[in-house]
């Protein structure tokens, strides 16, 4: 009696540690890179942590993103003034978007549907029709508009402009600007949180990070970072992302080589995990267990493992990094 | 019954170093707090010179801490091998080495047994400092730490047999501050301990050359490796080379008819 019972017990251990051994494994996901200067994208391998290959798309591309089923690839070609469509399987362009002049970065609705584009140089966000491959209008805003998002329920699109220092309120019924925030000096990068209750900006130039209730539209929390050994002057904060859950955020702090994280409850960094040279943009692994960075200057991503908070690999993948997309 | 000879033996004398060991909880708490220092201090200070490169064993960018204390660690038992060597000196002084020497076992087989007894203690060592550097965040793979253990062996093995070598040319105690200035540190100083190999040949190329062929350098590296899983082999060659010259030497050194201690007592 007991030893069968023993070996019940052990056959649920062997089956639990099997299944733990392969929810451990690195997951098969993809990852695309736009490289800003050597006009293509790079294709790494999730599993293996490898660059599988390099494919050439438009000049100086900037940012990525996918459609929600997954099977578009959005890309910013800048110099080609235009957004390219790309399948994310053959990984071939195959159609291109209007979106105006100079396009650096741009949101996607929930719903992938509508794209909303920063036109840096002429202080407009152009708004696009994905299914009609034409821009619907051309909202005004302030002066260099960069960082662009949505809001997941859908009501809010806001964009932040690095000269101006606001942050532009956008009904996405009207694409009309509704309200304005000002925020601190150069803002980079806005996400909204899962619950569309607070909006994180990223400030440039002042280093910071700030918070903003997206009812009030004012900033509740205003996040300084300092690095031991690393000089103020290097603190210059720019993607930025915050989990589905709201447990943690994570903010790339630029030339300081260095990812914040930051308890997304109590809006408080916890830690600081060294990175390649000037990373600038983030993206989540589909199942949020992973997050990958983009360095700039290294020319190379790191893989930042989300459970333990360790950075797990930096894989060279060609020059300038810029944009980070991954599909499942 | 034979074996059983040696085995006690080889009992007798490593006990006798872990008692002696434990018995003087201020070489302990010196031997911890010299890489300490180097750790929390200088290592500190240099925090993000580093993070330029990404070379093996390590995946990603690291923190000067994180690629210094391996170099630590090596520290710590090329300190040990000299000072087990130091306390063989001391032996000799008081006496014990004589009743030590006199036993019917073979010389090899006795100098062995102390370098094991010495080996056995920087073991310790660098396992308490590698705990309490996972307490300040440098922390290696759980593997790493089981792997580290015959990376630990060999290169203990090899810095005690250098120990051993100069212990036998020595002749009293008050010369082996000397030796430590003259063979410690230039050893130290002139490794991968404490910048890689690619930042020296930057600045160098003597050095690095110097550094390159330093087996303190490869014992290093091989512990550096073993703590993240990784098999070096070049590494654990050079080491094991350097071993048995030591030892042989060491060996020799000790013989009463053809060693030094023959021409030191003539002279």
């Amino acid at each position: 009696m007991t030893g069968s019972l023993d070996m019940n017990i052990l056959t649920k251990t062997v089956i639990f540690l099997s299944l733990a051994l392969l929810l451990n494994g690195a997951p098969a996901e993809t990852i695309f890179v736009t490289l800003e200067k050597d006009n293509a994208l790079a294709v790494v391998d999730g599993e293996s942590a490898q660059l599988v290959k390099t494919v050439a798309i438009g000049r100086r591309p900037r940012g990525i993103a996918l459609s929600p089923d997954y099977r578009r690839l959005y890309v910013a070609a800048s110099d080609d003034d235009a957004i390219q469509i790309i399948d994310a399987d053959s990984l071939t362009v195959i159609g291109t978007l209007p979106s105006g002049e100079d396009p650096e970065t741009f949101a996607l609705d929930p719903d992938g549907e509508r794209m909303y584009v920063s036109n840096e140089d002429d202080n407009l966000v152009t708004v696009i029709d994905i299914a009609e491959q034409k821009a619907l209008k051309q909202i005004p805003v302030g002066v260099e508009p960069e960082g662009i998002a949505v809001s997941p329920d859908r009501k809010w699109v806001v964009s932040a402009s690095e000269t101006t220092n606001m942050v532009h309120w956008i009904d996405p019924k009207t694409l009309e600007v509704v309200a304005n925030t000002l925020v601190d000096t150069r803002p980079r990068a806005a996400t909204f949180t899962s619950d569309s209750k607070q909006l994180w900006v990223t400030a440039e130039i002042a280093g910071t990070m700030q918070v903003l209730d997206v009812d009030s539209k004012q900033i509740i929390k205003t996040l300084t970072f300092k690095i031991a050994g690393v000089g103020q002057e290097k603190i210059q904060p720019v993607g930025v992302k915050v989990d589905r859950v709201r447990r943690w955020g994570y903010v790339a702090i630029g030339p300081a080589n260095r990812v914040a994280v930051i308890d997304a409850q109590k809006l408080e960094v916890e830690a600081y995990l060294l990175v390649g040279h000037r990373v600038w943009n983030l993206a989540f692994s589909p199942d949020q267990s992973r997050l990958y960075t983009t360095n700039g200057v290294s020319n190379d991503i790191s893989i930042i493992d989300l459970k333990r908070h360790k950075v797990i690999k930096s894989v060279a993948v060609g020059r300038y990094p810029w944009g980070v997309a991954v599909k499942p | 019954m034979r074996l059983l000879h040696y085995l006690r033996a080889m009992r007798g004398i490593v006990i006798r170093e872990l008692w002696r060991f434990l018995r003087q909880r201020e070489r302990f708490i010196a031997a911890l707090v010299r890489p300490l220092v180097w750790l929390f201090v200088f290592a500190a200070g240099f925090r993000s010179t580093l993070g330029l490169a990404i070379m093996p064993p390590y995946e990603t960018y690291i923190l000067y801490e994180v690629y210094i204390a391996p170099g630590l660690v090596g520290m710590i038992q090329l300190f040990n091998g000299m000072q087990s060597s130091l306390s063989m000196v001391y032996d000799r002084e008081m006496g014990s080495m004589r009743t030590l020497l006199v036993s019917p076992l073979p010389r090899w087989f006795l100098l062995t047994c102390k370098l094991l007894a010495g080996t056995a203690v920087s073991v310790l060592q660098a396992y308490t400092f590698l705990l309490i550097a996972g307490f300040y965040g440098i922390e290696a793979p759980w593997e790493g730490y089981l792997w580290l253990l015959p990376a630990l062996i060999v290169s203990g093995l090899m810095l005690g047999a250098l120990g051993m070598l100069l212990s036998s040319f020595i002749k009293q105690l008050e010369n082996f501050a000397g030796v430590m200035n003259f063979v410690i540190f230039p050893m130290f100083f002139m490794s991968t301990a404490l910048y890689p190999l690619w930042k020296i040949k930057e600045s160098s190329e003597v050095l690095y050359l110097l550094a390159e062929y330093n087996p303190f350098s490869q014992a290093v590296e091989l512990i550096r490796f073993a703590l993240y899983g990784q098999f070096n082999e070049y590494a654990l060659l050079y080491t094991c080379g350097s071993l048995v010259v030591f030892l042989s030497l060491a060996i020799i050194g000790y013989n009463p008819s053809k060693g030094m201690m023959k021409r030191k007592g003539r002279g």
